[in-house]
C-alpha cells in the first residue's frame, strides 16, 4: 500500500486528502449529468398529452406494426391520440389483459387468435360492439357471434418448403401432410413445440383437423419415426433449421402462408421469384384469425367504438398486408402487388370450434409432448 | 440499520410487493385457498425430473465455466500484455447477446452446415456432418460457458490481482513448488471471490431461459421454462405460482449455505497496487498459460462474435453494407420504426440509470453486510440476491396487478424498464463489492478513526480507494446486464422507446434475409456500445494512481 500522501490530524477538514478524489468524483459527475439529462430526455419523449384530446390505448402483441401515415389518420378524424402498448407475444399480452381486468390498461386490445378465442371471451374482458363494417368481412372469419372479438386479420399457418433445395435434389416438394411421413421426406421437416408456439399450436390443430382426434397421433408418431424436428418457437425453427433462410439443414417447416411474399418483400437485393413456397392443398393448413375487441370498463366506448371502425376500415386494412404479413378480414380492401403475386390462401384450411380448442388444448399438447417429445 | 433501509425499502416495494401479489391471486383467486390446479405438480414424476435437470445442468456449467474462465482469470490479473483492455472488452460482449443471435451464431459455425462441419466433411471426404450438436446438452454447456465465462474473470480476477504477492513468494522461498504454493495459499484466498462468482453463475444457468428453450430444445425444460408456459401459453397460474416459489426457495437455499460458507472462509488481507502485483510474462509457464488463454478467447468467444459481425457485412457473396443501409431505412413507414442511434440511446439512458441505481442500492446493501454480523444479516444477505433467480414472467404480471394505483401507477412508466433492470443488476454489484469490503484489514479502518476522520471521511478516503476496483467490476455488470436484459424489458417497454435487444427481435419475427441481416447488424452495433461502455468504465479506473 502507497503510504499516504499527508496526514490528517484530528479537526482537520476535507482539503488534505482530496487531490486524489476530485477527478474521480468529477468524472462520476459527467456520468450523472448525463444520465439525467438523458433520463429527462427520455421522460419528455414519453407521453405528449395535449390537454383536451382524449387518448385511445391499443394494447397489441410483438409482431403489431401499423403505417404512421394511417395512424396520423385516425388521430386527425377523430381527434384523438393513440397510444399503443406491446406486451410480450400474443400469450402473454391477452393474460396481461386479463390480470388488469380490475383496472384495465387499455381501451382496445388488438390480436387475440382464434386459439386464444374462448380463454379472453371466459375471462369476460370485452364488451360487444355491432360494428357497421361487420358486414364487409368475410362470415367465415366471424367466430363470435356475440360480436365481443371482431375478426381484423388472417393468416394461414402451413408448411413452408425450400424450392432450391428440392429443384437441386430433383425431389418434389410435399404436396399433402401424408407426404411427410413417407421415407424420402425423412429428416428434412422441422416444426415447432405447440407448447410453447402459436404457429406450432396451429399446425397440431391443422392435424387434428385433417386426421381427426383419432388419427392425428398415430401420424405424429410416424413423424417422429421419420425425424422430425422440433424446435421452440418460430424463430430457432426458421433462423436457425430451415436450409432457405439458414445454416439450417431442414427443407421443410411450418411457417405462414405470407412467409414467401415477405421472403420477396424483405429481400437484399430485388427478386424474381419468392426462394420459398407455401403448401395449401386441401386439409393441410389452419387459419389463424385475429381478432379485435373493446376492453370492459373503458371509460371511452363511443370513442374505441370509432377506432375499431377505423381499423375494420379499408384504409387501415390495406396497410395490414405490408406491415404484419397478414390477409386483411375487409374483403373490399386491395392488396399490395406483393401480395396478389406471390401470396396464396389455403384452399378448404382447417378450422376448429374455438371452445373446442378451449376445451381439449391442455389434453391434445400433453398427448403431443408424450408421442413426440418423450 | 439506516444503510439497510434504502435497499430494504426498493426490494419490499419492487419486489416482494409484486410477487405477494402475484402469488395471492394465483393461490386464492375467490380469497380462499384453493390449491385445485396443482395436483399435477405431485402427481407426476416430471417436475420432480425437472428441477433434478434445472439443479444438475447448472452444477456441471458452474464446474466447466470455473475449469475454463479460471486461468484466465490469473492472465487478467497478474500479467501485463499489449490490447489487455480490449482483450477483456471482449470478454464482456458474450453477456448482453440475446440467445436467438447467440444460436444463430453457434448455428453458423457448428450447425449441419456450419463452417466447422463443411471443413471436416471436405476435408475427410465424410457424408454427414460429424458434429451434431444441434438440441443436446453439450450445446446447453458451451453456451454456458460462453455466456458466463466473463463473470469469473471479472469477479475472481479482480480479487487476485490485488493480492499481495509476497505470501507465495514466501511459499517458493519455504520450498514449496509453485503448484503447491497455487494450492495452499493463492487458493485459500481466491476461494471467497471464486465462491461468489461460482455462485452468480449458477444461479444464471439455474434460471436459464432462451439458452435453454433455443440450443437445448423441446426436450430439455428448466423450472423458469416451465413457469413461461404455464404462464404463458396454459395460463396456470397456480402452478406458475407454485414453481415460482419452488425456484425462489430452491435458490434461497443455495444462496443462504454459500453465505454461510463465504463468512468463514474471507480471511483479512491488506490490498496491494496493481502496479506490483502485475508483471510482464517473461518466463516459458507465463508466457504458456497466456497463450493458451488466447487462443481458449479466440475460439471460444471470438469465433461465433466474429461469425454475427460477418453475417451482418455479407449480402449475397460478397461484402456489403446492405444491412446498416437498412436500418436507416423505414420503406414500410411503420409507426414503430426506431433509427438505430435512437435504440441504442435509449439502451444507453436505460443502463446508466440503472447503473446509478444499482451502485446506490448494492453499495448501500453491501456495506450493511460487511459490519453486520447478526444472525439477521445471514439471512439479508441471500434475501438481496433473490431478484436474480426470479422468474420474469412471473414478476412480469405482477407489476401488472400490483403497481396500478397512485402513487405507484407505474405499468406502463418508462421508469419500469431501469427499475426492473436494477432488480436484477444490483446483486451483482453486491457480489462484486462484499469479497472486497469483508478482506479489508479493520485496522485500516481503525487507524483512520483514530486519526480522527468521520465515518464520511473513513469511507472517502479509506474504503473507497480500497474497494475501487470492486466498484467498477460492479458498474460493468450492471451495465452490461441492463444493456443486454430481454426477459422482463419485453414486459415492460413502450414500443416507442425499445432497447437494442428489442429492435433486434423486432427484425426476427418475420422472414426475408434483409429482416436476418439488419438483426445481424442490430447485434454487432449492441456488441460496440457494450465493448464502448466496458472501455468507458475502465479508463474511469484506470485514472487512478494509486489503484488497488
Amino acid at each position: 500500500m502507497e503510504a499516504p500522501r499527508e496526514v490528517i490530524l484530528p479537526g482537520d477538514g476535507f482539503f488534505y486528502f482530496s487531490e486524489e478524489v476530485i477527478p474521480m468524483n468529477r468524472r462520476i459527475l459527467t456520468v450523472l449529468i448525463l444520465a439525467v439529462s438523458l433520463s429527462s430526455l427520455t421522460g419528455c419523449s414519453r407521453e405528449n398529452t395535449t390537454p383536451g384530446i382524449e387518448t385511445i390505448t391499443v394494447m397489441t402483441h410483438d409482431s403489431f406494426s401499423i403505417s404512421e401515415g394511417v395512424v396520423a389518420d385516425i388521430e386527425k378524424d377523430l381527434g384523438i391520440k393513440i397510444r399503443f402498448l406491446k406486451s410480450g407475444d400474443a400469450g402473454a399480452a391477452l393474460n396481461q389483459a386479463i390480470l388488469s381486468r380490475a383496472n384495465p390498461l387499455a381501451d382496445i386490445f388488438y390480436g387475440v387468435d382464434n386459439t386464444f378465442m374462448s380463454r379472453a371471451l371466459e375471462a369476460d374482458i370485452f364488451v360487444a360492439y355491432e360494428s357497421p363494417l361487420l358486414s364487409s368481412i368475410d362470415d367465415s372469419l366471424k367466430l363470435d357471434r356475440a360480436n365481443r372479438l371482431l375478426p381484423v386479420d388472417y393468416s394461414d399457418v402451413c408448411l413452408n418448403y425450400d424450392k432450391a433445395w428440392f429443384r437441386e435434389k430433383a425431389t418434389s416438394p410435399p404436396a399433402r401432410l401424408e407426404d411427410l411421413i413417407r421415407p424420402e421426406y425423412k429428416g428434412l421437416t422441422v416444426v415447432e413445440n405447440p407448447a410453447t408456439s402459436s404457429p406450432g399450436l396451429a399446425f397440431l390443430l391443422a392435424t387434428i383437423g385433417h386426421f381427426g382426434q383419432e388419427g392425428y397421433l398415430e401420424f405424429w408418431k410416424q413423424l417422429r419415426q421419420n425425424d422430425v424436428l422440433v424446435t421452440d418457437g418460430w424463430e430457432d425453427a426458421y433462423w436457425g433449421q430451415f436450409s432457405a433462410a439458414s445454416k439450417g439443414n431442414r427443407p421443410i417447416v411450418v411457417s405462414y402462408a405470407s412467409s414467401p411474399p415477405a421472403e420477396v418483400h424483405f429481400s437484399e437485393k430485388p427478386l424474381d421469384d419468392a426462394p420459398t413456397a407455401a403448401v395449401l392443398g386441401p386439409g393441410t393448413a389452419f387459419r389463424q384469425i385475429e381478432f379485435v375487441g373493446i376492453i370492459k370498463g373503458t371509460a371511452n366506448v363511443e370513442l374505441a367504438r370509432k377506432v375499431v371502425d377505423f381499423m375494420l376500415g379499408r384504409k387501415f386494412q390495406e396497410d395490414i398486408p405490408l406491415q404484419m404479413f397478414v390477409f386483411p378480414a375487409n374483403t373490399s380492401a386491395q392488396l399490395p402487388p406483393v401480395f396478389e403475386r406471390y401470396a396464396r390462401l389455403a384452399e378448404e384450411p382447417v378450422l376448429i370450434d374455438p371452445e373446442l380448442i378451449a376445451k381439449r388444448r391442455s389434453a391434445w399438447i400433453d398427448s403431443w409432448t408424450e408421442a413426440v417429445l418423450r | 440499520m439506516l444503510i439497510a433501509g434504502i435497499p430494504l425499502g426498493f426490494l419490499a416495494v419492487f419486489y416482494f410487493y409484486p410477487l405477494m401479489k402475484i402469488f395471492a391471486l394465483s393461490f386464492m383467486p375467490e380469497g380462499t385457498l384453493s390449491l385445485v390446479d396443482l395436483h399435477g405438480l405431485v402427481s407426476t414424476s416430471y417436475y420432480l425430473k425437472t428441477l433434478w435437470f434445472t439443479t444438475w445442468q447448472a452444477a456441471l456449467s458452474t464446474i466447466l465455466t470455473l475449469v475454463v474462465a479460471l486461468p484466465g482469470a490469473y492472465v487478467f490479473a497478474r500479467l501485463r500484455f499489449p490490447g489487455k483492455t480490449l482483450l477483456q472488452s471482449l470478454t464482456a460482449i458474450p453477456f448482453v447477446l440475446p440467445s436467438v443471435v447467440v444460436a444463430a451464431a453457434f448455428h453458423a459455425l457448428l450447425g449441419p452446415n456450419g463452417v466447422v462441419n463443411t471443413w471436416l466433411m471436405n476435408g475427410f471426404g465424410l457424408e454427414t456432418p460429424p458434429i451434431q450438436l444441434n438440441h443436446t446438452i453439450w450445446f446447453i454447456l458451451m453456451a454456458h460457458v460462453f455466456y458466463n465465462y466473463t463473470v469469473i474473470i471479472r469477479i475472481v480476477g479482480g480479487a487476485w490481482s490485488r493480492m499481495q504477492s509476497s505470501l507465495t513468494e514466501a511459499a517458493n522461498m519455504l520450498g514449496a513448488s509453485p503448484w503447491t504454493a497455487f494450492r495452499k495459499v493463492t487458493l485459500p484466498l481466491l476461494f471467497p471471490s471464486i465462491c461468489a462468482a461460482s455462485l452468480l453463475v449458477f444461479i444464471f444457468c439455474f434460471s436459464s431461459f432462451g439458452v435453454i428453450l433455443i440450443l437445448g430444445g423441446p426436450r430439455y425444460a428448466t423450472i423458469e421454462v416451465e413457469i413461461y408456459r404455464q404462464a404463458v401459453h396454459i395460463f396456470n397460474l397456480p402452478m406458475a405460482a407454485a414453481l415460482s416459489l419452488v425456484q425462489i426457495c430452491f435458490t434461497f437455499l443455495f444462496l443462504w449455505v454459500y453465505t454461510w460458507l463465504q463468512r468463514r472462509t474471507t480471511v483479512a488481507l491488506y490490498p496491494e497496487s496493481r502496479r506490483i502485483t502485475q508483471k510482464r510474462p517473461t518466463t516459458i509457464r507465463d508466457r504458456c498459460i497466456l497463450g493458451a488463454n488466447i487462443t481458449i478467447m479466440a475460439l471460444l468467444l471470438g469465433t461465433p462474435l466474429l461469425a454475427l459481425v460477418i453475417q451482418s457485412f455479407t449480402a449475397g457473396d460478397g461484402f456489403s453494407l446492405v444491412f446498416y443501409r437498412a436500418l436507416l431505412e423505414n420503406p414500410s413507414q411503420s409507426i414503430f420504426f426506431i433509427p438505430p442511434v435512437q435504440a441504442i440511446g435509449y439502451s444507453i439512458g436505460f443502463a446508466l440509470i440503472a447503473l446509478i441505481l444499482s451502485l446506490i442500492i448494492g453499495l448501500l446493501a453491501a456495506t450493511f453486510l460487511s459490519q453486520e454480523k447478526s444472525r439477521a444479516a445471514s439471512l439479508l444477505d441471500p434475501l438481496f440476491m433473490l431478484p436474480l433467480a426470479t422468474s420474469a414472467v412471473t414478476l412480469g404480471f405482477g407489476y401488472i396487478i400490483a403497481l396500478d394505483k397512485p402513487p405507484l401507477n407505474l405499468r406502463t412508466s418508462i421508469l419500469l424498464v431501469p427499475l426492473a433492470h436494477t432488480l436484477v443488476a444490483y446483486p451483482f454489484v453486491v457480489r462484486s463489492v462484499l469479497p472486497a469490503l469483508r478482506s479489508m484489514p479493520k485496522s485500516l479502518r481503525e487507524s483512520a478513526v483514530l486519526l480522527g476522520a468521520s465515518p464520511v471521511q473513513t469511507w472517502i478516503h479509506v474504503v473507497m480507494p480500497i474497494i475501487r476496483r470492486a466498484i467498477i467490476v460492479g458498474a460493468v455488470f450492471a451495465f452490461t446486464i441492463s444493456i443486454g436484459e430481454f426477459g422482463a424489458t419485453v414486459f415492460v417497454a413502450r414500443p416507442q422507446t425499445p432497447t437494442i435487444p428489442l429492435a433486434i427481435y423486432r427484425f426476427l419475427g418475420q422472414p426475408g434475409a434483409l429482416n436476418y441481416g439488419q438483426a445481424m447488424a442490430m447485434s454487432t452495433l449492441l456488441m460496440l456500445v457494450t465493448a464502448a461502455g466496458f472501455l468507458f468504465l475502465e479508463k474511469i479506473r484506470m485514472s487512478h494512481e494509486g489503484e488497488f
